[in-house]
């Protein structure tokens, strides 16, 4: 349980869980900050990738340093979080783009030319 | 575990629940319901990454576990709540 990591992976992992922890903090900001609904649906990504796959990876290597041995259980996370978080943004974005049209509010520009009703 | 690790995963730690109360704040403030399900899928992704970091504190990987089931029910409550604000109804 106490064993000692040799320097340069202690190094990595600290260095990665800082990360982790400071890019979630920039998204909560984020998600604080930014103007419109559509700003800010882009800030939960951020935690979602690169927090996320920082923890992991940080998870992994101290796993691996500590215990000898290694465990691929974080990387199932990330691979579900990568399939699961890009189906709630899309649903979230559907129900807002539903929710503003039926409020009449503005919408944002449409990303195509073509005219869509 | 070095004093230095458990510096980094305090840190860590403050960082998270730090992004939790901002998104708390836009859950309880935010002007429409879809802020509000994006605050609640925030809070679920930071829950997920505190209890990933609780496990490298641990040293042990069946917090890994709990944070799968975390990523799994959250993303559960997220996406029924979503189709609930799409159509007014969870199950068709």
């Amino acid at each position: 349980m106490n064993e000692l990591l040799p320097p340069w992976l202690e190094g990595i992992v600290v260095a990665l869980v800082v990360a982790s922890g400071l890019l979630s903090l920039v998204a909560a900001i984020g998600i604080m900050h930014l103007k419109d609904f559509f700003q800010r649906l882009h800030a939960p990504a951020l935690a979602n990738t690169l927090a996320a796959w920082c923890s992991a990876v940080a998870s992994i290597a101290y796993i691996a340093g500590a215990t000898g041995r290694p465990t691929l259980l974080p990387i199932v996370l990330n691979v579900l979080l990568a399939i699961t978080a890009p189906i709630t943004t899309a649903l979230l974005a559907r129900a807002a783009l539903f929710r503003r049209r039926q409020a009449g509010d503005d919408l944002p520009a449409p990303l195509s030319t073509t005219q869509v009703e | 575990m070095s004093v230095t690790l458990t510096a980094a995963l305090f840190f860590a730690l403050v960082c998270y629940v730090a992004a939790m109360a901002l998104a708390l704040i836009r859950l309880l403030r935010g002007p429409t319901a879809q802020d509000r399900v994006l605050a609640l899928d925030f809070l679920y992704v930071n829950g997920l990454l505190i209890v990933v970091a609780l496990g490298i504190s641990f040293s042990t990987t069946s917090y890994l576990e709990v944070a799968l089931l975390i990523a799994l029910f959250g993303f559960l409550g997220s996406a029924a709540l979503a189709k609930f604000l799409l159509r007014g109804e969870v199950i068709e």
